[in-house]
């Protein structure tokens, strides 16, 4: 393999990590409420720009990224509890729109709270860059990639083997079904709005060393990591991990081979080809299920 | 007539002069109006924002100073948030509705360009702080501009690739509107330099990994130096990335991201790479007989001592502008329009924050090359490339 298709491998390899974070959270509120929350690129901002807010304070970074997850819970489960439950009647369309509506609104927070300006976080284990077959790598993408399958494990697990994380499941089944058999579909919703916030925040303080971090960047992450959930198929873990692997890997691959002016061309063309030829995704259920 | 009506008469005669009397007073103090739009917020923030405090914190300065031929100046600002359409209904409605003497604003090229009409149409001085050449070229009888060209920049990075005998270079360029014109001014001169463009990359505005397009340049044997013409968080990238995968020949980037948020973010990394930039940025360090260092010094410690941030070249356009405008007020001895506008073009040896003006009918920027410095990043700061 030469080195320079190793190096575009590794860079889409980290970017398509990233993107893969963000699906998750985008799957796991669509799983509960059928809800595509347009949110969930401003959890990612608000992950990276209060980290660098608590590290301003003093937290050492460890505590920092932490504090930065519990607070962007917090927004998360506020979203969930002043906005969409309040609409919960009103139908999904309306839903998606409070969450757009949430974005403006949290973006605008977030450049008067901080400030318009660009932040980095230090890397979480230096910035000397690991040399593989002629190769570099950071050791900041070896956490992004580590992070994201154990996040994958962890998820797994969660709604596989807990009793919270069946329900969750069931809900996303068959809602009313689901209410009949005393599953509290709001606590569900509530739950999955502070997983997704956790999730979207863990994202964006793993990619601040790499990608910076500033009031905006969610826009395009969000964009990014909802195609990669397309991609993948709504709903399906594996597949926004799958789906954010392979666009990011696409748009490497366009960059370095094709010609870098197409890169987003590239990634968008294969998302609409997905949406016409398979619209449940590569790994969804529902095309399937619905027929 | 009898008397009665008389004193009537004379009793309207002394009410109208009094208000006559009044009205005239109410002249004397009534107060240059400066109109503005700058992108406040918005994807341009970072231009917009130090533009408009700056306005802000120099008309107050000025009004403490004793105004302006004896009147205060009031400074009518507007967000346009790096929106065109927005620029367009803010500057109709300062010159329909608010009256303003003279205009300075647009912090980009697009929000520019969709007012110039509007100006040229209702005839008032327009100091323009985006930086694209088109603002400038080919002339408009009523616009100016205070920052310097991108094709400036180019110039300055060819003429010191020139002096390290670097002829072959590899461009990686933004997708943002500053990119794309730098880079079509950089293709444009380069022939005059004898640089022969080998590479030539793009990125999105909102990439995060520039990796790929810079391996490819590294694969190229002929790329002697790399270029990057951007602004925002993606140069920043391109210079982690480039040190990353091991790249050793120099790194050039633009004036756009002259500024200590582009050294903080890129670290070490951004050591050893050079740019051309306002002497705002080693104001420091610039020799005691430069003509420049009192005024950018100055500048500097009044911004910095107000709002507790660092300064950044942007401001520095919006200062230029006001005190341009606020010279040729003086040189014109009155706000009448068309003589503040052929003052503008007259001033000469005007000592700004962007470098020496000097207009002229056919020079509606005023710069020179001089105007830019060539610094190299080292240890984590600016050093003046001699």
């Amino acid at each position: 393999m030469s080195a320079q298709l190793l190096q575009v491998l590794f860079a889409g390899l980290t970017a398509g990590a990233i993107y893969a974070l963000v699906a998750l959270g985008f799957s796991i509120i669509y799983n509960s409420s059928q809800v595509i929350n347009f949110a969930q690129g401003e959890f990612v901002m608000i992950g990276g720009m209060a980290t660098v807010s608590f590290l301003h304070l003093g937290l050492p970074l460890p505590l920092a990224a932490l504090a930065a997850v519990a607070a962007t819970t917090l927004v998360a489960l506020a979203l969930d509890k002043l906005a969409v439950e309040r609409a919960r009647n009103a139908s999904v369309v309306t839903l998606i729109i409070i969450t757009i509506g949430a974005s403006i609104l949290l973006r605008g927070l977030a450049s008067l709270v901080w400030d318009k300006n660009i932040h980095a976080l230090p890397a979480f284990s230096g910035d000397k860059p690991i040399s593989v077959g002629g190769a570099t790598l950071l050791p900041q993408s070896l956490w992004v990639l580590g992070v994201s399958l154990a996040v994958l494990a962890a998820l797994w697990w969660f709604f596989n083997r807990t009793l919270y994380g069946k329900a969750m499941l069931a809900t996303s089944h068959n809602r009313l079904a689901a209410q009949l058999a005393g599953i509290s579909v709001r606590r569900v919703l509530l739950v999955s709005f502070g997983l997704s916030g956790a999730l979207g925040a863990l994202a964006g303080i793993l990619v601040a060393p790499i990608t910076f971090t500033a009031w905006d960047v969610g826009v395009m992450l969000g964009l990014k990591g909802f195609a990669a959930a397309i991609l993948g198929g709504l709903g399906s873990g594996p597949g926004a991990v799958l789906g954010g692997l392979l666009l990011g890997l696409a748009e490497a691959l366009a960059a370095g081979y094709v010609s870098s002016a197409y890169k987003d061309v590239i990634a968008f063309v294969i998302i609409l080809a997905v949406l016409v030829l398979m619209p449940g995704g590569l790994l969804g259920r529902r095309a399937a299920e619905r027929v | 007539m009898n008397l009665r009506s008389g004193i009537a008469v004379l009793g309207r005669l002394v009410a109208i002069g009094a208000l006559a009397f009044a009205a005239n007073a109410q002249a004397q103090k009534e107060p240059i109006k400066i109109g503005a739009f700058v992108s406040a917020t918005g994807p341009a923030a970072f231009l917009g924002d130090p533009e408009q405090k700056t306005l802000a914190l120099y008309v107050e300065k000025i009004n403490a100073g004793g105004g302006v031929l004896g009147r205060r100046l009031k400074l009518i600002s507007y967000d346009s948030a790096g929106d065109a359409e927005k620029a367009r209904t803010f500057v109709k409605r300062l010159i329909e509705e608010d009256k303003v003497d003279a205009i300075v604003g647009g912090s980009t090229t697009g929000e520019t360009m969709a007012v110039i009409p509007l100006v040229e149409q209702a005839q008032i001085p327009f100091i323009s702080l985006a930086g694209a050449v088109v603002v400038v070229e080919p002339v408009k009888k009523w616009v100016f501009k205070t920052p310097a060209t991108d094709r400036m920049a180019c110039e300055k990075i060819f003429q010191d690739m020139n002096a390290r005998k670097i002829s072959k270079i590899g461009l990686i360029t933004g997708s943002g509107a500053f990119d794309k014109s730098m880079r079509a001014q950089c293709m444009a001169v380069a022939p005059k330099y004898g640089i022969d463009i080998v590479g030539d990359e793009t990125y999105g505005a909102q990439d995060t990994d520039m990796t790929a397009q810079l391996t490819k340049l590294r694969q190229n044997a002929q790329v002697r130096a790399v270029l990057n013409c951007g602004f925002g968080a993606g140069p920043a990238i391109v210079t982690k990335n480039f040190r990353q995968i091991g790249m050793t020949v120099p790194l050039y980037q633009s004036h756009g991201v002259a500024s200590k948020e582009f050294i903080k973010l890129a670290g070490d990394a951004a050591n050893g790479v050079r740019l051309p930039a306002a002497a705002l940025l080693v104001a420091d360090t610039l020799p005691f007989n430069d003509p420049q260092k009192h005024v950018v010094l100055d500048y500097q410690h009044a911004y910095e001592a107000r709002y507790h941030q660092d300064v950044s070249t942007f401001g520095g356009h919006a200062y230029d502008g006001l005190m341009l405008i606020v010279q040729a007020m003086k040189n014109a001895g009155t706000t009448d329009d068309a003589k503040v506008r052929d003052a503008l073009e007259h001033i000469h040896g005007f000592i700004g924050i962007d470098g020496e003006f000097n207009f002229s009918p056919t020079d509606h920027m005023g710069l020179s090359l001089a105007a830019f410095r060539m610094l190299e990043i080292q240890n984590g700061n600016w050093t003046l490339v001699k």
